[in-house]
């Protein structure tokens, strides 16, 4: 029976309510007295020289307090990189200066190289516009191969060339992966391109600075996933402010999906501006300076080999992809075609050998760096297409071919020839229940109806695996990331019984305001509402890591976990002098201590009050008060699992694919709340419907963005998506964490895309099309076809 | 610029009368002049719908509308619709069947689908789809949104029959 409260309910979010009646306070409706608004000015080529900018007549316009270019900012640092990846020499990647404006050249178009602050939004906006930049277009390098051609235009040219790094791994078993693909008896090759996607949370990005000269304070209100990163990168990288002197809040953020991580120039800019003008400075992105600022996503171009014997068991993978970086690192760019890609390309299969190269290269683009998945999208992606291709080559049915290949459930914890030890899964029970909820046996009868209406029907399955719970900080530490990631919470318990639990995660639509307190709830036998999250505030809550990753409840609730377990263990003390009673003899259950055989107890409230007003208390032994915060990090990444179907309608005149139906079964371990829990995925397989079928982010060879507006970026809308049939039935909870979860925030758009693809090739199996490329637009599968017809 | 035009309206039953420039879009004006916050600014191509307002009685994306325009009229936006402490029955629907995640497009979202269920009480799936199609959510894949409709659809029918 489903449970009304608690961990494992599915408790209505309390946020809501400031939602639906339009009270929630986001970083646009923060206005501080006597601000002033910024408008940046951003390149309209994808690469050029700066000759100079006259800012005479802009700085002279109606309203403008001044206009900002990089000689303002010398003695600033650059917008910092978060991880270093070393290449298979042994090297460190290359990393190229990216100043707060552009310095000398501008790089892709959006690329800032002045400021207009001014005392109105519409003066900053007009002063622009007077700006007189002469800039010499220099020739511009979009696509990655001819980035890394010799002689090709360097995007930085400090640098010895536009390949940031080329990675290997596992470097050491490159012979022996390349011998046994030579030797196998059946080799599958794929080339594919997982495209480049624009995260678009509803919300654009927003900065607000304030400095106050008298307490030499500076507040930085910003739409971000993870306030004490950009407090720690910013202060200490860009603007050398030190943390007691800077406070850095998130207030209620609409969505972010990856791209609200990274620290940007525009927060930078908006908190050193505030200090130069003694005025707070607020910026306002507009949808079009969105495509062309915020990081975009993806963008890998892969080779991938998988080797087979007879019966179709899987012997050696080789991949080889290119990576496009954008024109320069953004925060945690580098890690995510390495280790956020390569460490999950054994997928949910015993592959013995695996070799993963990975060129990352520098392009007249925007920014590349995580986006919902990041690298593990673009990891199963390649594995599921290259299994499904392998099975149509082999003969063997797709299910069957990866249950051949699976690892089964008494062989965990398994030890992946890439570097990752799964701790639990059991991979055939979520194909049993995929196979069951997208009603496999039934599917011949629907193609058949479908056939009748002039329509090809497909059936497509992927089942993926990701880590998430992001992430043992030695581990990472190894691996280049230049912070830990741990995570924190405090739990403060007030004098009459109420909780405040402080945490440095963050919520942008995951709804941590309630599950967390669900947890906490649980945990203490008291009321939901007797206990508030509170989150997003550097000022209020203890440095934390934020919210990626897929990591708040696997990381920011097992800290959560500790620092209550750390309460009940202090107020077991105060009950037992309370009681008169042993403190082994104290028992805590329901909100009531009790001392076990007899019939004393306290209550919770009692015990929360003896604590702040200890005019009974055992003062010779704890200290008053009840507040406790814990730093949880974590031992290993934890790894949910999944099986997801699509069913596709194709019409053979125009290609347009319909995505009619679309199931997953996935493994997320325990489930906190399972309505929260549902909603995640439901949103992540709409983002993978969108990669698959509509969204393409496309620059021409020029590096003009083609796709900077809804007009030319698909987006998904309420009709191109079905209704979804999830479950999460299949629990292996996680061995290593507290709470046995393993995270759901990434997992639809991580399994979804392939199933699309695998669904839509079904259809077109008559065809013999080995593969399309995302987006699968009506223009792509109608061209294939017509191919695939006369023979091409 | 002195060219200021005059301009009166109605909004959320309240009048309002202030003088504006010519340039000045409807969403700015209810966002910066009169504090009415609920209304979001998500793109400027007027593709998304999380500024979207109810003009006399049509559905309107007041990102691409200049306050000139609506000079003279009455506009609702979420902060009318209903309150937290008397919910409409699409903002109680939206909660119960987790209609929302970041909240960002939301208050479109629900201004939007009062005027869907006045135009077709009864709604199908479909309906529901093509209707909302000017929305754009991010967050939750439409397929709770969609709910969200279905049973506020509903319990409006129901309310109002039993009224009748």
């Amino acid at each position: 029976m489903p449970k009304d409260s608690g961990i494992g309910a599915s408790s209505k979010r309390r946020e809501d309510l400031r939602f639906l009646t339009g009270n929630g306070k986001y970083t646009d409706d923060v206005n501080v007295a006597g601000q002033s608004h910024a408008v940046f000015v951003r390149s309209d080529l994808a690469h050029g020289r700066i000759e100079s900018i006259d800012v005479t007549e802009a700085e002279a316009a109606p309203g403008v307090l001044k206009v900002f270019t990089a000689k303002d900012f010398e003695g600033v640092g650059g917008v910092p990189c978060g991880w270093c990846v070393t290449d298979k020499h042994g090297e460190p990647m290359q990393e190229p200066k990216h100043p707060v404006l552009a310095e000398g050249k501008v790089r892709h178009v959006g690329d800032p190289y002045a400021v207009v602050v001014a005392e109105t939004l519409d003066q900053a906006r007009n002063a622009a516009e007077l700006i007189d930049a002469d800039i010499t277009e220099l020739p511009a390098v979009v696509n990655m191969k001819d980035a890394l051609k010799d002689g090709a235009t360097k995007v930085h040219d400090d640098l010895t060339s536009n390949l940031c790094y080329d990675w290997g791994f596992v470097e050491e078993n490159k012979g022996a992966v390349d011998e046994a693909i030579r030797n196998a008896h059946h080799v599958t090759t794929l080339e594919l391109v997982n495209n480049r996607l624009i995260a678009n949370p509803m919300e654009p990005r927003v900065a607000v600075g304030e400095y106050d000269p008298w307490k030499d304070e500076h507040t930085l209100w910003t739409t971000s996933q993870n306030p004490h990163v950009i407090r720690l990168l910013m202060g200490a990288f860009v603007l050398g402010i030190p943390e007691h002197k800077l406070r850095v809040i998130a207030p209620d953020v609409g969505g972010g999906f990856g791209t609200k991580i990274f620290h940007y120039a525009e927060e930078a800019f908006c908190t050193f501006a505030a200090k130069a003008l003694k005025r707070p400075v607020k910026w306002t992105c507009t949808r079009s300076e969105a495509f062309m600022s915020d990081a975009h996503g993806r963008d890998h171009v892969s080779k991938i080999e998988l080797a087979m014997d007879e019966s179709g068991k899987f012997l050696a993978l080789r991949t080889d992809t290119y990576a496009n970086m954008g024109a320069y690192l953004s925060t945690f760019a580098p890690s995510v075609p390495t280790w956020l890609h390569g460490t999950l390309m054994a997928g949910n299969y015993i592959t013995p050998l695996i070799y993963v190269n990975v060129k990352a290269v520098f392009t007249n683009t925007v920014p590349v760096d995580a986006y919902r998945g990041a690298g593990r999208p673009e990891a199963t992606y390649q594995l599921e297409r290259v299994v499904d291709k392998a099975a149509r080559e082999m003969g063997i049915d797709p299910v069957e071919l990866r249950r051949r290949n699976f690892i089964n459930k008494d062989q965990f914890p398994y030890d992946t020839p890439v570097a990752v030890t799964y701790d639990t899964g059991d991979y055939h029970a979520t194909m049993d229940k995929l196979l069951e909820i997208s009603d496999r046996d039934g599917f011949a009868a629907r193609k058949a109806e479908s056939a009748a209406r002039g329509k090809l029907r497909g059936y497509g399955v992927a089942h993926y695996i990701e880590a998430c719970g992001i992430a043992p900080s030695n581990l990472v530490g190894q691996l280049g990331a230049r912070a830990g990631l741990y995570e924190s919470a405090t739990v403060r318990v007030n004098a009459t019984g109420s909780i405040s639990v402080m945490t440095g995660s963050h919520s942008h639509g995951q709804g941590h305001e309630t599950s967390f307190a669900q947890v906490v709830a649980d945990m203490l036998g008291i009321p939901e509402e007797q206990i508030d999250i509170i989150h997003g505030d550097t000022a209020r809550t203890p440095m934390g890591m934020g919210t990626y990753g897929s990591r708040s409840i696997a990381v920011g609730g097992s800290a959560m976990v500790r620092a209550t377990e750390k309460i009940i263990a202090k107020a077991k003390k105060i009950a037992s002098h309370l009681m008169e009673a042993s403190e082994s003899d104290v028992e805590f259950a329901n909100g009531q201590f009790t001392v076990a055989g007899t019939d004393k107890s306290v209550a919770w409230g009692d015990v929360c009050l003896a604590a702040y007003v200890p005019h009974n208390y055992p003062l010779e032994d704890i200290e008053p008060g009840l507040e406790e915060t814990s730093f949880y990090d974590p031992a290993n990444f934890t790894y949910p699992s999944g099986g997801y179907c699509c069913e596709v309608e194709v019409d053979p005149d125009t290609g347009k694919v319909d995505v009619v139906a679309f199931s997953a079964a996935d493994d997320f371990g325990n489930v906190i709340n399972p309505m929260i829990v549902e909603g995640q995925v439901h949103g992540g397989v709409a983002q993978g419907i969108g990669q698959a079928v509509l969204e393409n982010c496309v620059y021409d060879e020029n590096g003009q963005l083609l796709t900077g507006s809804y007009m030319d970026y698909a987006m998904p809308r309420a009709y191109d998506v079905p209704m979804f049939t999830v479950d999460h039935s299949c629990q292996t909870p996680c061995t290593h964490n507290p709470l046995g979860v393993k995270g759901c925030g990434e997992a639809g758009a991580i399994g979804s895309p392939p199933a699309i693809v695998n669904a839509v090739l079904d259809a077109l199996n008559d065809f013999g099309i080995d593969h399309i490329d995302m987006p699968l637009s009506p223009q792509r599968v109608w061209a294939a076809m017509q191919d695939a017809k006369s023979g091409a | 610029m002195s060219n200021k035009m005059h301009i009166k309206m109605n909004v959320n039953g309240k009048d309002e009368e202030f003088l504006a420039e010519p340039r000045e879009l409807l969403i700015y004006t209810l966002r910066e002049r009169l504090n009415i916050t609920g209304p979001h600014i998500g793109c400027d191509t007027s593709h998304c719908g999380a500024c979207t307002v109810t003009i006399d009685g049509k559905s309107v994306k007041a990102c691409t509308m200049f306050v000139a325009q609506a000079s003279g009229s009455s506009v609702t936006t979420i902060e009318g619709i209903g309150t937290p402490d008397s919910l409409h029955p699409l903002q109680e629907a939206f909660k119960e069947h987790h209609g929302l995640q970041c909240g960002y497009c939301t208050p479109g979202m629900i201004t939007r689908a009062t005027k869907l269920l006045e135009e077709n009480p009864n709604p199908t799936e479909e309906d529901i789809r093509f209707g909302m199609a000017g929305n754009i959510c991010r967050c939750t894949g439409y397929q709770n949104i969609v709910k969200s409709i279905q049973a506020a659809a509903v319990e409006m029918s129901s309310a109002k029959e039993a009224a009748e």
